[in-house]
């Protein structure tokens, strides 16, 4: 395959993979005097699994913060399809299509879960406030139709039996499991995952590296993850971006990263010198 | 002793009706604790303010007429038209709209991830902008406040009890209309945040900030629409209290009264802002009445803040407020 070409390449299992949707350029991230990120340079393909790998603190969260516009670096550029974005708040990002989740679980933990999913379509819901206030049957009729997409999401994550419940209630997986049925009400363009299965025993890890599948294949998602668990990176990801102490040690397919000496080195914990 | 009875029975219905203007303002202090945890000290003199620019608008008043008149020697008063009730009503509405933009872009947008503390320090400066603000615009002699809602005792109350009873019970129709007005209101609040976009958004942004973010929510938006929300629910409580007493600025201490208020039915809670209004304007008529004359009379001054100290020693939480559990 060749991964260099603008157009996309084929993967191994014959999916096919197109040109760049989002780029990062030079990025460079700090708070106060610690650098998060160093003048980092990757991009995502259209309908790719990209993963985000390497050791606590390398600066992978921090990385899909600057994509979901919840950090602001300050050096570098994101482009996205091919226009330079400008800075934007986390609010208009997801208004583009990028729809995310959080590595320490970001719910409404006092609405129930159908609210919750339901908050995903804000995005799509385009009625204004004066129009929602004086045409009352219209705006519930707005609201029957999202509400339709969201049980489709409900039945897909197979969380039909907890609708009802407050999410403050669920157990951590379950938790997990909302979360991303809400990034995917928002029918994403982009879906970031920072860490969906941490935490998780062995059987629901197999759930959700299937849902990730699933939605990649079934809605043609372009999915960026972080992850910690080699085994579901390498069966899940296309390619896989390498992270340690916020600079970029390694960027390819999942063989060749798994075979490069500095990603091997930073996961072994040989000493770094400077 | 059956006229006792009704006697004390009428205190506790006229003791209900003065806490509805009590709910009135705790609500418009709950909606915005919920959603931003802002204390908004505010709130009474929102109330006020609404209530002088409706008088103001109504009556044809040129704002900052004394400025002007102290500056150019000129003596305006009057545009000499007078406004429908419900143009005034409908302007003051966006009067107020316009205000929480302002609020939002000159205070708040500044003031992001600060303490409440501060926040609460910001929105005491606010009051007495505003008070001042008021007061210069719209003058500080009591105006009178007549919307077209029906004032006096309710003849048709009085001798339908007389009938039954053998006792007339003396209800204000002011009181009764503020009730109902009230309940409207609650019920509106409550669909709206239940069944449309945006009182989902509300609900969300009360819950969690970083999650309403992602799901693409404007916090920026979201101050706007809860304070424009909060100033019409003070509009409605400044035009209850207008009426009844007159637009004076008195009326900003009524904000005081609400923090008891808030005390007992919890600052995160609708229908506690509602009940606790009631039982603190319900209880402070019937202690007045019942222990007042034993101890000297004027317990009204203090017996709300009493009952909210008892409320904080023995049910720190208020009545509906959220259970506190420290996680250890
Ligand atoms: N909001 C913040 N304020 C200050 N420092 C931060 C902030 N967010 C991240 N950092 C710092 O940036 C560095 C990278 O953190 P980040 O959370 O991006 O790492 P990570 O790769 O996601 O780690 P983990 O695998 O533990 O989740 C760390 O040193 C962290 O302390
Ligand atoms: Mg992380």
């Amino acid at each position: 395959m060749n991964m260099q070409n603008p157009d996309g390449y084929t993967t191994a299992d014959g999916r096919q993979i197109g040109g760049v949707m989002m780029e990062m350029k030079n990025i460079t991230l700090r708070f106060g005097g610690v650098a998060a990120i160093t003048d980092i340079s990757f991009d995502i393909r259209e309908g790719e699994i990209r993963a985000i790998i390497g050791p606590n603190g390398a600066g992978k969260s921090s990385m899909l913060n600057v994509i979901s516009g919840f950090y602001v670096p300050q050096e570098g550029e994101v482009w996205f399809r091919g226009a330079k974005r400008p800075p934007m708040k986390p609010y208009q990002v997801a208004g583009m299509g990028i729809a995310r989740t959080f590595q320490n679980i970001a719910l409404f933990e006092g609405m129930s879960v159908l609210d919750n999913i339901m908050t995903g379509r804000l995005t799509q819901m385009k009625s204004g406030l004066l129009a929602q206030a004086m045409w009352w049957g219209r705006a519930q009729a707005e609201e029957t139709a999202h509400r339709e997409k969201v049980e489709k999401v409900i039945d897909f994550l197979e969380i039909q039996h907890i609708r009802k419940t407050p999410v403050g209630r669920l157990p951590y997986g379950l938790k997990k499991r909302v979360e991303l049925a809400r990034a995917l009400a928002a029918e994403p363009k982009l879906l970031l995952l920072d860490e969906p299965m941490a935490g998780m025993n062995v059987e629901e890890k197999e759930d959700m590296s299937r849902f990730i599948l699933d939605v990649n294949d079934e809605f043609g998602t372009t999915i960026a993850l972080i992850e910690h668990d080699m085994g579901v990176v390498m069966d899940l990801s296309d390619r896989v971006v390498v992270m340690d102490y916020g600079k970029k040690i390694g960027d390819g397919t999942p063989d060749e990263v798994r075979n490069n000496q500095a990603v091997i080195d930073a996961y072994l914990g040989v000493s770094h010198d400077e | 002793m059956p006229d006792t009875f009704f006697y004390a029975t009428e205190v506790m219905l006229n003791g209900l009706m003065a806490g509805v203007m009590y709910s009135l303002v705790a609500l418009g202090f709950v909606l915005i604790f919920k959603a931003s945890g802002i204390f908004n000290y505010a709130q009474g003199v929102l109330a006020l303010f609404a209530a002088l620019t409706l008088v103001g608008l109504q009556d044809g008043q040129i704002p900052f007429s004394h400025v002007i008149n102290a500056i150019f020697g000129t003596d305006l008063h009057n545009f000499g038209w007078t406004l429908p009730a419900v143009v005034a009503i409908a302007l003051t509405a966006v009067v107020m709209v316009g205000m929480a933009i302002l609020i939002e872009r000159y205070i708040l947008k500044h003031l992001v991830n600060q303490e409440p503390i501060i926040l609460f320090m910001a929105t005491i400066g606010l009051a007495y902008f505003l008070e001042g603000l008021g007061d210069v615009m719209w003058g500080s002699d009591i105006k009178k406040l007549d919307v077209g809602l029906p004032q006096g005792i309710s003849e048709t109350i009085e001798t339908a009890t007389y009938n039954w009873f053998g006792y007339g019970f003396f209800i204000d129709k002011l009181d009764i209309v503020a009730a109902l007005v009230a309940a409207a209101l609650v019920i509106a609040l409550t669909l709206f945040s239940q069944y449309t976009k945006y009182g989902r958004a509300l609900r969300a942004v009360a819950d969690d900030h970083q999650a309403a973010l992602s799901v693409g929510i404007s916090l920026r938006f979201i101050w706007v629409l809860v304070w424009s929300i909060a100033g019409f629910v003070a509009l409605v409580a400044g035009i209850m209290w207008g009426s009844k007493s007159g637009v004076q600025f008195s009326l900003s201490l009524i904000a005081l009264k609400a923090l008891p208020v808030l005390m007992l039915g919890g600052f995160t809670s609708i229908p506690g802002a509602i009940v606790g209004g009631l039982i603190i304007g319900m209880g402070e008529k019937l202690f007045e009445f019942s222990i007042g004359p034993m101890i000297g009379g004027a317990t009204e001054n203090w017996f709300a803040y009493v009952l909210a100290l008892l409320f904080l020693v023995f049910r720190p939480q208020g009545l509906f407020g959220e259970k506190i559990i420290e996680r250890v």
